[in-house]
């Protein structure tokens, strides 16, 4: 049974970037120890080594004093090391008990004993105090019970240690809380738990003790009851950096952008999108919160022209582009900072010169009659590169070998290049780390300064309560409430995120 | 080393050791054909090697008829990797290289042409048939989302029956030869001199290759060609027509496969031959496009390679070698061409996971 972990002078470089140097982690039985620090600071890598996903070059981990050698995921679920993935692993047409015994069923005979499988589940979730519905298809819960018939695996192989991978990311307020009860009764059965995240408010709320990682290097170990945000940041980051973003007052002036009685459906024929309704001033930033999947992603492929809509229009200055095709409508004006910047935004595989084309190669200066005009988008891209401080060793290295934070910034950097009035972000900083979160914030506040129409899409709440002007948010495709900034605060969001209406 | 130096030893070297191990393993083939003893082995690479080189590249005649033998090769290459920067796979490019040479079997008839016009008019006929018939899978995919490989090999069979039927059954069918009448002196492409079938076709395949390089790398429409190919959700959202470019890429492909067919006919057969299954061009294409890393300037190199190793069968076998040893040759040069690709994209994989 253990009692302490220990990884003892970790080292590990892939090609040329050292993603941990000489990192000493240790955990101790019943607590829950957070591993925080920027995007690319080296908290997943250190993880995937004690998952046994990597080798390290070198260095020790050890439990209860005796060296172990993990080589493989099966090893370390050997040794009561289970871990929750960022993207969970679940089987969607699978119930909840199917789930959870996958892989080590109990059986009767040469069949799986369902029976046995249920109470099991049943069993787990009275010790733990879940509360989950064995014979529930997956694909039916929400992403937080989904979270937790993930724990729930792990509990069933009877790990001691549970890794949680930015846990928090997917879920509503409450479904927070529900969480930090849920590793709370862990930690009170002797469950030790690592939580990776780059949220500094969960950490002080959720953690025994905490761990710093600034790129690959520990920077700080101490109690939560010790640390504050400010020694946190400071930490993480290098410098002193305010949390909130200065917004200055801007009057808004005409309609730049507006949505009228949108339904749009998904690839299966149900609608996602039902008769929403948005107005978009220059000058301001509209946030539209919402927990992820409630028609948000759907009503900004509406907006950029790679979904077919349903019925409603889109008119964007005054011209009605319900029917325009993509290129159209950035001709007309709207940049977007895509959701999912692998999928939609950049081009992996293309370098940074190729990726300034998206959406460009079509106008001047890029174009030059049938050709493009390399010199020239050299030219664009050197300066946007450098003026938003993308760091990469060129131009012309494919943009899969930059980190998150800094593929971001070059989308933002881009997008925001392109003559444009409506300026669509949609979770603008999802998986980058503080130094470009403030970075991106600021441009999104200079954008409205300059008379842009901002459009906010975002699931964290810090950053829509922080930048909008106004909040709409949306619940199962259609709005469920509309805040203005001073009437706005996060009980009154959450309660409109879950479909609870305003009350007197 | 320089970083560029560097990057350009990562592409190159894939493919150059997967050519020399080819050969290394080859060579135990010959051993085993020969019965000669393991002790023999470097006598038999060395042998191998030295059949391959002395019959492809000993005399300028020699380097002529590998050139011949490269030529619809590479014009089946450079098809291929226009559809392959788009990310689709034209495996037509045999139906549609057999149909080029049957619109030249079927052109090259008229008389009365001047002849610069009817060759003119070949290449023309040739780069229509390519691309109408390439219309078919392509449309069917950008329409229905049909995937474009099931619907190239059924036409793949279309076209080598309807151009064995022109070749045996039509009216232009030379009954005393299993082929049509020779086409007219004006159709014909000019050689370089009589003691090789070496013609212009050469010339413009090699221009043709720099003009896909060209066209890939430096225009809008390859731009977008290429985008699409890379990650068609991106490409879509900066304002490129996905369905567009498939077709486009498809058709371009299918001319460029119609055009070496009909310049294989106009310029080395000079009539339309039946078949009795595929010549094979348009597959042999897929492994070269691959192995130069879809680069239509590397392509031409390859194809060079290639129509020397099609060149020196006959050499094998009168040395008493089995002429297949050529395809093993081939084959093992695929498996290493393929394994570096799966590689990279498990590597690939494991990085954007």
């Amino acid at each position: 049974m253990l009692t302490e972990l220990r990884m003892q002078k970790i080292n590990k470089t892939f090609a040329s970037v050292r993603a941990n140097i000489d990192v000493d982690f240790d955990l101790k039985k019943g607590e829950t120890h957070v591993l925080i620090g920027e995007n690319g600071a080296g908290k997943t890598t250190l993880m995937n080594i004690l998952y046994g996903l990597y080798q390290p070059d070198s260095g020790t981990i050890s439990i209860d004093g005796n060296e172990i050698k993990i080589t493989c995921p099966a090893d370390s679920i050997k040794h009561g090391i289970g871990m929750v993935h960022q993207h969970f692993m679940l089987v969607e047409n699978f119930s909840v008990a199917e789930n959870v015994v996958l892989g080590n069923e109990p059986r009767k005979g040469r069949k799986l004993d369902r029976k046995k499988a249920r109470q099991i589940v049943r069993d787990l979730c009275a010790r733990y105090q879940f509360n989950l519905d064995p014979d529930m298809l997956i694909s039916e819960l929400s992403v937080g019970k989904q979270q937790k018939v993930e724990i729930l695996k792990l509990l069933y192989r009877d790990a001691d240690i549970l890794i949680l991978d930015e846990p928090t990311a997917v879920l509503t307020p409450t479904e927070i809380e529900e969480l930090a009860n849920i590793i709370h009764t862990l930690n009170s059965e002797g469950k030790s738990v690592i939580l990776i995240t780059h949220k500094l408010r969960e950490v002080l709320t959720m953690s025994s003790r905490l761990t710093v990682l600034r790129n690959g290097i520990v920077t700080g170990q101490m109690n939560t009851t010790d640390a504050t945000v400010t020694k946190l940041v400071n930490m993480m980051v290098g410098k002193n950096l305010a949390l909130d973003v200065n917004i200055p007052y801007h009057e808004p002036s005409e309609k730049v952008l507006e949505v009228l009685d949108l339904s749009v459906r998904d690839s299966q024929g149900h609608y996602v999108v039902n008769n929403f309704n948005l107005c978009l001033r220059k000058g301001e930033i509209v946030g539209i919160a919402g927990v992820d999947g409630n028609g948000q992603s759907e009503l900004l492929e509406a907006l950029i022209g790679v979904r077919k809509i349903d019925s409603g229009r889109i008119i964007a200055s005054s011209a009605d582009i319900s029917s325009a095709t993509t290129l159209e409508r950035i001709s007309q004006g709207i940049s977007c900072i895509a959701e999912d910047r692998h999928k939609r935004g950049v081009i992996l595989e293309m370098p940074l010169v190729e990726n300034t084309l998206l959406g460009n190669y079509f106008r001047p200066p890029f174009a030059k009659g049938i050709r493009i005009d390399y010199k020239a988008t050299r030219k664009v891209t050197e300066d946007m590169v450098g003026r938003y401080d993308v760091r990469t060793p060129s131009i012309d290295t494919n943009i899969m070998w930059l980190s998150g934070g800094n593929q971001q910034k070059y989308v933002v950097a881009r997008e925001i290049s392109k003559p444009h009035c409506i300026l669509l972000a949609a979770q603008p900083t999802r998986g980058v780390d503080i130094g470009a979160k403030q970075f991106i914030h600021e441009q999104l506040v200079k954008e409205r300064g300059e008379d842009k129409g901002v459009l906010l899409v975002s699931t964290e709440l810090d950053e829509i309560l922080a930048l909008s002007d106004r909040i709409v948010v949306m619940y199962k495709g259609g709005v469920s409430g509309e805040v203005t900034r001073c009437d706005a605060n996060e009980q009154l969001i959450g309660r409109l995120m879950i479909g609870q209406h305003e009350e007197g | 080393m320089s970083k560029e130096a560097k990057r350009m030893l990562m592409i190159g070297a894939p493919p150059i050791v997967s050519i020399i191990v080819a050969f290394l393993i080859s060579a135990l083939f010959v051993l085993w054909s020969k019965d000669m003893r393991l002790g023999e082995y470097f006598a038999a690479l060395l042998k191998l090697v030295t059949i391959v080189f002395s019959e492809s590249f000993s005399t300028k005649l020699k380097f002529m008829e590998v050139l011949v033998y490269a030529t619809p090769l590479l014009f089946c290459g450079l098809a291929h990797i226009i559809c392959f920067r788009c990310g689709l796979f034209n495996i037509g490019v045999e139906g549609q290289f057999i149909l080029g040479m049957t619109s030249a079997g079927i052109i090259g008839q008229f008389t009365g042409i001047p002849a610069i016009l009817q060759v003119i008019l070949i290449m023309m006929t040739g780069v229509l048939a390519g691309g109408i018939w390439a219309l078919i899978p392509a449309s069917l995919k950008a329409l229905k989302g049909i995937n474009e490989v099931v619907i190239c090999i059924m036409t793949n069979f279309l076209a080598m029956h309807f151009s064995n039927y022109v070749a045996l059954r039509s009216n232009i069918a030379d009954v005393n030869a299993t082929a049509t009448f020779m086409i007219q002196a004006n159709a014909q492409l000019p050689r370089f001199n009589d003691s090789s079938r070496l013609n212009i076709s050469t010339i413009v395949v090699i221009i043709l290759a720099i003009f896909v390089y060209f066209f890939l790398f430096s225009t809008k429409r390859g731009y977008q060609i290429r985008a699409v190919g890379l990650n068609s959700f991106a490409a879509q959202a900066g304002g490129i027509k996905v369905n567009v470019n498939i077709v486009l890429a498809l058709v371009i492909s299918g001319a460029i496969a119609g055009l070496g067919g009909a310049l294989h006919v106009a310029g080395v057969q000079h009539r339309l031959i039946s078949v009795a299954g595929f010549p094979g061009y348009g597959m042999d294409a897929i492994a070269i496009s691959l192995l130069s890393n879809r680069n239509p300037v590397a392509c031409i190199f390859v194809a060079i390679l290639f129509g020397a190793l099609r060149n020196s069968s006959r050499m094998f076998q009168i040395e008493g070698i089995p002429k297949d040893t050529v395809y093993i040759i081939q084959a093992i040069i695929i498996f290493f061409v393929a394994a570096d690709l799966i590689s990279k994209y498990l590597k690939q994989r494991s990085r954007t996971k």
